[in-house]
């Protein structure tokens, strides 16, 4: 299998194959075309691939074949959070009765599904220590736009309508600045110090009266606490900004700390990350925001609350930002989390954290002498390198990225944050053994021996995948983006 | 080891500890300031194992009246349609539901691939020339569409036709807050976008028109009509919301000149799930191929000359871009565009087409069987398989007891357009039997008294 074209499912089309076996026409046969009329009629079918059952499944199979996932073994890839996920989520979220299952059905005909939505938003009300928990939106990024127009809309409120700005770190992931720009603010920049903290004299320089809002992970990127969390919120709010809480990095700190208890107004979660819905090759997520009692009332629409024993859907919410999203967020990923959530309890989520800050420690202590470690304190339950020392030999992070591809691992996330000159973002989680992450952190010292003795080796890597390198210019500059028959 | 999903023993947790040089695990937790530490525990309910907490939750789902189990007509946006048994066989290999973003082309090429595929069978049955790895939802992918069409014109007014789903014109309206869009709804002419209306609104400030096709209430819109409105505003942008089954027999938006195509491959392989996730598509012309939102994927060959797959076209994108992106989405829908890639190969060239018609034959069966029943249904156009038919009671009442019977009835369309009291979208896809049409005509007749 190495080296080999993998053909394209349009590449086994056979004119007069077929895969479907569709519902009998039990109804009067009638002639549609006469009535749609030739401006409606499609000219050409779409070319879909005619195939087999047995096709589709061999081609399929053949892909994820071709796949790297948590279940194929480490997957250490920072800020992703990339633990296991639990089969019994699986099974619960294909229940006929979650799964099949109209939004549109009276409330009285889905109080089951609506019953472990509010159970949800009350367990994540009381995990971050905010007031109210929406389940709308539908992925981290949509959670912070979300959060952001809900903090637009509590200024404008006030009255309130020169605050433009939003401040986010220089470490900060890049939907930050993104969603900023989406929800109409202007991002700004707050340096980090000497530490990888943000610099609190910088913050002070920044933040005015025309700050919005300060958007923070904490931990943050670099996997270290913002110790001084609590002045940031002093400054932050005093400027009469709000404090948004980016939940990418919750596994850290579950049952130790509480974003509503640290000062933040507003926080999103991804249910996709900490509570362990599957990230399925880029998505479904689920990014639920998080809000205190000030900013309730801007919540989207509609809120699900319970009344008289009877759970509805609240749309009467004359101050609330709108509708993000169609019908309720991602319900099947809220209910894997849901699952997860209630299989560790209080006591297990604790234990979570503990366990993905010690794995993190661990392996970080073990690589600080052969990789670069910037900041020199504890981290969370993540942690960077540098590969400076690599690269003066000639060998770049990317090159260790690929070599770490041989040694059947997925690599760390690279380059990121941008703070840190030739990054390695190394996330273990909690759910890996303690031999999983010696045999990671021997193959990095292996690696870095190979660095000195055999660069080219790595340089040159990966040299056991199934492709090479990929020559991504040509794809950028002269771009292919489907199948185009010859 | 007191949970199953946490591996560590006493013994390694201990040496562990002595390897970092400490005693507890609560020195690496020293730098959370004691003000904020958690000083209780959380207030969560205890855990559960693994056969409890199955049976418990079975028991949640069966409170839920499912549309296996019931005969539902309700669409409006989420379809019941068949899913063949090889969809949740293939998207259940782990190496693609533990994955995530291949960021890694060399052990990724197995997900990088399928969504070439994905980007391939979109831009096939929307007659565009790209789509994009997917989108949350219709319904944001629309929102997306009209910020783009904003940017891209530099101009701020859009024209958002009624006959668009209501909840999103409800998410564009929020979205539109960020750029101070000035959204103007063009109302509903028996059932189809208000033609005069349209062109009456229709400037040299318009960056976009906004439709949806087949549209809410199931009819056609005069795509022609509006394309011909579109030849005197060049810049304008034409954005199309369609159902993917429907432009497996009808003519794509891309035919009628459509500049954006948006919508969500539910119906394909996704079931209803209460709303999500399901999955939003996004297609467009080759020229807005570098303002897409969202992760496309290009083939390309590695360093020995194999083809091969990778993300491209990151520039547009947030990790790079940062405020300056195209928009801010990061993770996307990608099992569900597996899904549905999935579904459509099942279906095919022939079988989608084929779907699409019984559809389209099932819902004039029953729209007859209706007005043999001496029920009105309201709107006269070519539909694809929604109808609206208008009755004497309130929907919500008749409703709930047709529940009773077993029956999801249609939508309510008061709850959007106040003014349509009475009156009821009906879905029929290839999923209702004859005999569920006919009973629940017959139903519904004598409820309607």
């Amino acid at each position: 299998m190495y080296n080999q074209d993998f053909p394209l499912i349009f590449e086994h089309s056979k004119p007069g194959r077929t895969s479907y076996s569709l519902p009998e026409l039990d109804v009067p046969d009638i002639d549609l075309d006469a009535e749609l009329g030739e401006r409606y009629l499609r000219e050409q079918p779409p070319e879909l691939p005619e195939v087999s059952e047995l096709d589709i499944v061999r081609h399929y199979t053949g892909l994820s074949n071709r796949n790297y996932g948590v279940d194929s073994g480490f997957y250490p890839l920072g800020s992703c959070t990339m633990k296991y996920n639990p089969k019994l989520n699986e099974d619960i979220a294909r229940l006929d009765g979650f799964s099949h299952i109209h939004p549109d059905q009276p409330e009285k005909s889905v109080q089951g599904a609506m019953e472990m939505m509010y159970d949800l938003q009350t367990a994540l009300r009381e995990i971050t220590g905010m007031a109210e928990v929406s389940l709308q939106s539908a992925a981290g990024a949509h959670g912070e736009w979300t959060a952001l127009m809900m903090i637009r809309a509590f200024h404008e409120a006030n009255g309130d309508f020169r605050r433009t700005k939003v401040i986010v770190p220089d470490s900060a992931h890049g939907t930050n600045p993104a969603s900023a720009t989406v929800a109409g603010f202007e991002a700004v920049t707050v340096k980090s110090n000497d530490k990888g903290l943000v610099d609190l004299e910088d913050l002070k320089r920044v933040v005015g009266e025309d700050t919005a809002a300060l958007m923070l992970t904490n931990p943050n990127t670099l996997g270290l606490f913002e110790t001084e969390i609590e002045e940031m919120a002093k400054i932050v709010h005093e400027a009469g900004g709000k404090l948004y809480y980016d939940g990418a990095n919750l596994n850290a700190i579950m049952g130790y700390a509480r974003p509503g208890d640290m000062g933040f107004d507003a926080v999103h979660l991804n249910l996709h990350k900490t509570f362990t819905g599957p990230h399925g090759g880029g998505g479904p997520g689920s990014g639920p925001v998080g809000v205190t009692e000030e900013l309730k009332a801007f919540l989207p629409k509609p809120l699900l609350i319970k009344k008289d024993g009877i759970y509805t859907f609240d749309d009467d919410r004359p101050q609330s930002i709108g509708r993000i999203k169609p019908y309720y967020g991602n319900f099947g990923i809220n209910l894997r989390a849901y699952t997860y959530i209630r299989t560790m309890g209080a006591e297990g989520l604790k234990k979570v954290s503990e366990y993905a800050v010690l794995n993190a420690n661990y392996m970080m202590r073990k690589l600080e002498s052969t990789y670069e470690l910037p900041f020199k304190q504890h981290c969370k339950h993540e942690f960077v390198l540098s590969g400076k020392q690599q690269k003066k030999l000639g060998v770049r992070t990317l090159d260790i990225a690929k070599r770490l591809l041989d040694y059947g691992y997925h690599p760390p996330t690279i380059y990121f944050p941008l703070n840190v000159e030739e990054a390695l973002m190394v996330e273990p989680t909690e759910t890996e053994s303690k031999e999983t992450l010696d045999g990671f952190v021997e193959t990095m010292l292996r690696i870095a021996d190979e660095v000195k003795e055999e660069p080219e080796l790595v340089q040159e890597a990966p040299h056991h995948t199934i492709v090479k390198r990929m020559d991504e210019t040509t794809a950028a500059r002269k771009p292919i983006l489907k199948y185009e028959s010859k | 080891m007191e949970f199953r999903y946490l591996p560590m023993t006493v013994e390694d947790k201990q040496e562990m500890l002595a390897s970092i040089g400490i005693d507890s695990t609560d020195a690496l937790f020293s730098d959370i300031p004691k003000s904020v530490r958690l000083k209780t525990e959380m207030q969560l309910k205890k855990p559960a194992n693994e056969a409890e907490l199955k049976r418990e939750l079975a028991t949640l789902a069966s409170k839920n009246a499912n549309l296996n189990d019931y005969r539902s007509f309700l669409g409006a946006g989420v379809y019941d349609h068949f899913i063949p048994s090889v969809v949740d066989h293939v998207i259940s290999r782990s190496e693609f539901y533990t994955a995530y973003t291949p960021y890694q082309p060399e052990i990724s090429q197995g997900e990088l691939q399928a969504i070439f595929e994905f980007q391939t069978m979109i831009s096939e049955l929307t007659g565009m020339d790209v789509a994009n790895s997917s989108m949350y939802d219709g319904g944001t992918s629309l929102a997306e569409a009209v910020n783009l069409s904003a940017a891209q014109t530099k101009r701020k007014k859009i024209l958002v036709s009624k006959a668009v789903h209501p909840q999103s014109r409800a998410v564009i309206d929020t979205y539109a807050k960020g750029p101070n869009l000035e959204i103007v709804e063009i109302d509903v002419q028996n059932g189809k976008t208000d033609m005069n209306q349209l062109a009456n609104e229709l400037d040299e400030q318009t960056a976009s028109v906004v439709v949806q096709y087949p549209n809410f209430f199931g009819q056609l819109e005069s795509m022609e009509e509006i394309q011909e409105l579109l030849v005197n505003q060049k810049k304008t942008m034409f954005i199309v919301s369609s159902n993917p089954l429907a432009l497996g027999y009808l003519t794509p938006p891309g035919d009628f000149g459509a500049d954006i195509v948006v919508g969500d491959t539910q119906v394909f392989g996704i079931p209803a799930q209460f709303g999500g996730p399901h999955c939003g598509y996004f297609a467009t012309t080759k020229k807005l191929m570098r303002k897409v939102p969202g992760r496309l994927v290009g083939q390309t060959t590695d360093e020995e000359g194999v083809r091969g797959f990778v993300l491209t076209l990151q520039a547009r994108e947030q990790h790079i871009r940062r405020d300056k992106a195209t928009s801010n989405i990061c993770s996307n829908q990608a099992l569900n565009a597996l899904a549905s890639s999935v579904a459509m190969s099942s279906l095919g060239k022939h079988g989608l087409k084929q779907m699409a018609a019984i559809n389209m034959k099932k819902a004039r069966y029953a729209k007859q069987k209706f007005q043999e029943a001496g029920m009105e249904v309201v709107y006269n156009g070519s539909f694809f398989n929604e109808f609206v038919i208008k009755l004497n009671k309130s929907i919500a009442d008749l409703n709930d007891q047709l529940l009773d019977i077993g029956i999801i009835g249609g939508y309510n369309l008061e709850k959007d357009f106040p003014e349509m009291t009475g009156h009821m979208l009906v879905a029929v896809t290839e999923n209702r039997t004859i005999e569920d049409i006919d009973q629940f005509v017959r139903e519904m007749r004598e409820l309607n008294v």
